[in-house]
């Protein structure tokens, strides 16, 4: 229908070898679908053109999530590129913030998040950007102005009063990239380069970990992981592979083709239905990691029939019946920090205690069927480890894991005694991303076959 | 078949691929699917272009309902293969008719005992056409694959569910949605004689094989907002009144943010805003919630959850009103 403009083309391309090095598989077929596409499509219509490139690009959740980070960026350098070879500058018709009614303000502002009108909001970023540049706020650091600019105009999640729209933390997070995207165009325009561009943040791409990050995130990374262990074992079943021929009922089935076994009929495969034990670190050592362990630990409770969940600092102590009570995560995480009772004295994790208490309280419930999970950094500030109970505990158990939020080249650096306890456990995984915890699962899961028959 | 196969599909815009983006939204509109920006998109691409559609999201967000629609907007017959585990190509391709097929055997052997044996090498050309006989369409099962691509009239075919079968099934599909082709040993290769058009279905129970993704265009649907969920909900029950409607959706919205176990797809929106109707109830209040909540929500834990956070907000908000009014 339309032909792509000249120069199109290899930017495109340049946008899909950027999206490869964020690690997106884009082939040469997908390119090659894009343009096709994009003949189809009014390539003028911004959200069209995005829409088609995502259409024919980002082929999951993931890649859709990356695709729009880069996307923006991508053609917002471009275009501030091409401004500034053409001597092209904003005309400054949001000049005048000075006279503005901040209430008013932060009114239109609101209005506009609730409404998701992102032409609307752009035009109020600038004005706000053009209100706080005239109080003389800006610090020069665009972070920390787009923070500032936020807190000024009241946004927060969830504090609408009845009369007011409450806003989500996405909403909000949208008029934040506006904001974003406005400093950096002034910026641009002020010292009239591009700043260099940088491969997207490690932290975008890893586990939602700090605990300043919102929960939501946490969330979503869990919720699929939650829909997948729903479905597993369940997958199994089906499969004729392996599978035990069932006399009876094969040659049941052959009365229908005159007494030939045509048709095998096979046993049905029982899945394992394992017994979980978890034991998750809550201590300051992996303190943001633990936000994310006990959202895991949350997820799993849903998913498996029998499981039981310890937290432990200094002493150990079984949540199990709070996370069967309680629904809601950020309760739950306020209950375990309230009555846990898992600090003692100094608050640093003591492991060899731990194993010392776990093998006593559960010594007799072990057996071959159960899993024994252990989240933590295996750093014990200098304690002694007390391996040789960790083994005892591994030895009873049917198969043991340990996660470790650590990446690997940290293990055994400093007080972390990983090496001690590796060699008991049936694998040990490092878990910083959700990728390394969807294999985890995997296997957990019944992605291999059981250790005892 | 052999004619089938010169009439191949050359161009996969066939004359009736829609003009624009807005038509296609405009024809889904009418049949009763209030599509947004990308969904519209895409099943215009997937026209256009003749490309298969992958559909991602949770469920009850209208994936399988897309391809209904796309099926009644362009007047097309709807093909459905519902994926399930251990699902193989005997059920989705085709199948031999053993059966048939076994007595066709019998019967000719039957025939040869009751004749006087001729000579050999007539018999032989006898036992040779038998065979040619057994391995011809006349046997052949088609299942909803096959169906599609034999099809004379054009199709939408809908693969329901897709990652509740195996990567081997996947790697199956990718000869029927690359190429719109079927081989079968026995009589050749079956090519499509129209140009179906392909939904597939996912509930991203598990990651798909690239191989499959990159043949298809990509479109995830997620619940809708506020605004186009009462334009659906007043669609298919327009009696209810527009007040009671966004309250419905409102309260709809926030039994989302719940953590449920299951959350409340669009379609149960639309059967609650039924059952409104018929109970002739005219706000949602406290009482009127619970009674009615099983509809939107069927799990025991999750009812308590959501009458304990969303049941007595509703009582709190009614409170309110009624100090106001006080």
């Amino acid at each position: 229908m339309t032909s792509l403009p000249p120069g199109l083309a290899p930017r495109l391309v340049a946008f899909c070898e950027e999206l490869r090095g964020e690690g997106v598989a884009v082939g040469s077929s997908e390119i090659l679908d894009a343009f096709e596409a994009l003949e189809a499509v009014p390539w003028t219509q911004q959200e069209d053109f995005r829409e088609t490139l995502a259409a024919t690009i980002a082929k999951s959740q993931e890649d859709r999530r990356v695709f729009e980070l880069l996307f923006d960026r991508f053609f917002f350098r471009a275009s501030e590129a091409e401004a500034l070879e053409r001597q092209v500058g904003e005309d400054r018709r949001y000049d005048g913030g000075d006279r503005l009614d901040l209430d008013a303000l932060r009114e239109a502002v609101r209005q506009a998040i609730a409404e998701g009108r992102d032409g609307e909001m752009r035009d109020l970023a600038r004005l706000a950007i053009a209100a706080f540049g005239r109080r003389g706020e800006g610090s020069g650091v665009i972070g920390v102005d787009v923070q500032r600019i936020r807190r000024t105009l009241g946004l927060q999640a969830q504090t609408g009063s009845p009369d007011e729209p409450v806003l989500d933390r996405d909403q909000i997070n949208r008029f934040e990239r506006h904001l974003r995207r406005e400093l950096e165009r002034a910026l641009i325009e002020r010292t009239e380069k591009l700043p260099p561009s940088r491969p997207l943040a490690e932290l975008d791409r890893a586990l939602p970990t700090s605990p300043a990050q919102d929960l939501a995130a946490v969330h979503r990374a869990v919720a699929q992981l939650k829909r997948r262990l729903a479905t597993v074992g369940r997958e199994h079943r089906g499969r004729r592979r392996g599978a035990i021929v069932d006399v009876r009922r094969t040659m049941r089935a052959s009365l229908d083709t005159g007494g030939v076994p045509l048709r095998l009929k096979h046993r049905p495969k029982h899945p394992r239905r394992p017994e979980i034990y978890v034991l998750c670190d809550v201590s300051t050592s992996v303190t943001s990691a633990s936000v994310f362990f006990l959202s895991v630990l949350h997820a799993l409770h849903d998913s498996f029939r029998k499981l039981r969940s310890f937290v432990f600092i200094e002493r150990i102590s079984e949540v199990t019946d709070v996370f069967e009570r309680e629904r809601d995560f950020r309760a739950i995480s306020e209950r375990i920090s309230r009555e846990g009772g898992v600090a003692d004295v100094s608050g640093y994790t003591d492991y060899g205690r731990v194993w010392l208490e776990f093998l006593e309280e559960i010594v007799e419930d072990l057996g071959p069927r159960s899993t024994v999970i252990v989240l933590g950094d295996a750093r014990t500030n200098g304690r002694e480890p007390h391996a040789e109970v960790f083994a005892r505990v591994a030895e009873r158990a049917g198969r043991t894991f340990w996660l470790n939020p650590e990446p690997r080249l940290y293990w055994n650096y400093g007080d972390s005694v990983m090496a001690a306890y590796e060699p008991h456990c049936t694998a040990a995984f490092e878990c910083w991303t959700t990728r390394h915890l969807e294999e985890f699962v995997n296997v957990v899961a019944g992605g291999t076959p059981s250790v005892e028959a | 078949m052999a004619e089938g196969a010169e009439r191949s599909v050359s161009t996969p815009a066939t004359a009736s691929a829609p003009e624009s983006v807005a038509d296609v939204k405009e024809a889904l509109g009418r049949v009763g699917y209030l599509a947004d920006e990308p969904a519209a998109l895409v099943s215009y691409l997937a026209q256009r272009l003749g490309k298969p559609i992958l559909v991602e999201g949770p469920a009850g967000v209208g994936k399988t309902e897309l391809a209904k629609a796309i099926s009644r907007a362009t007047e097309r017959p709807l093909i459905r293969l519902q994926c399930y585990e251990g699902l193989d190509e005997a059920k989705a391709l085709y199948e031999w008719n053993y059966r048939k097929q076994l007595l066709r055997i019998q019967v000719a052997k039957e025939a040869e005992a009751d004749s006087p044996p001729a000579g050999t090498p007539g018999e032989d050309a006898e036992g040779a056409k038998g065979w040619d006989e057994i391995f011809s369409e006349e046997f052949l099962l088609t299942r909803p694959l096959l169906a599609a691509i034999a099809a004379t009239e054009p199709v939408v075919l809908l693969i329901d569910e897709i990652d509740k079968t195996d990567q081997e099934f996947e790697a199956m599909l990718l000869e029927v949605l690359s190429d719109f082709q079927i081989s079968i040993p026995e009589l050749g290769v079956i090519v499509a004689r129209t140009h179906p058009i392909v939904v597939l279905t996912s509930n991203n129970s598990r990651e798909l094989t690239e191989a499959l993704k990159r043949r298809c265009l990509y479109l995830w649907l997620d619940y809708p907002e506020v605004e186009r969920e009462m334009e659906i909900v007043r669609l298919h029950s327009p009696d209810l009144d527009e007040q009671l409607a966004r309250r419905l959706v409102e309260v709809v919205h926030m039994v989302r943010q719940l953590d449920l176990k299951k959350p409340p797809s669009i379609a149960e929106s639309i059967d609650w805003a039924r059952a409104l109707l018929l109970l002739g109830a005219d706000d949602i209040d406290q009482s009127v919630f619970e009674r009615t909540m099983s509809i939107v929500v069927k799990h025991r834990s999750d009812m308590d959850l959501v009458a304990e956070r969303v049941g007595l907000k509703l009582g709190g908000v009614e409170g309110l009103g009624a100090e106001a009014a006080g």
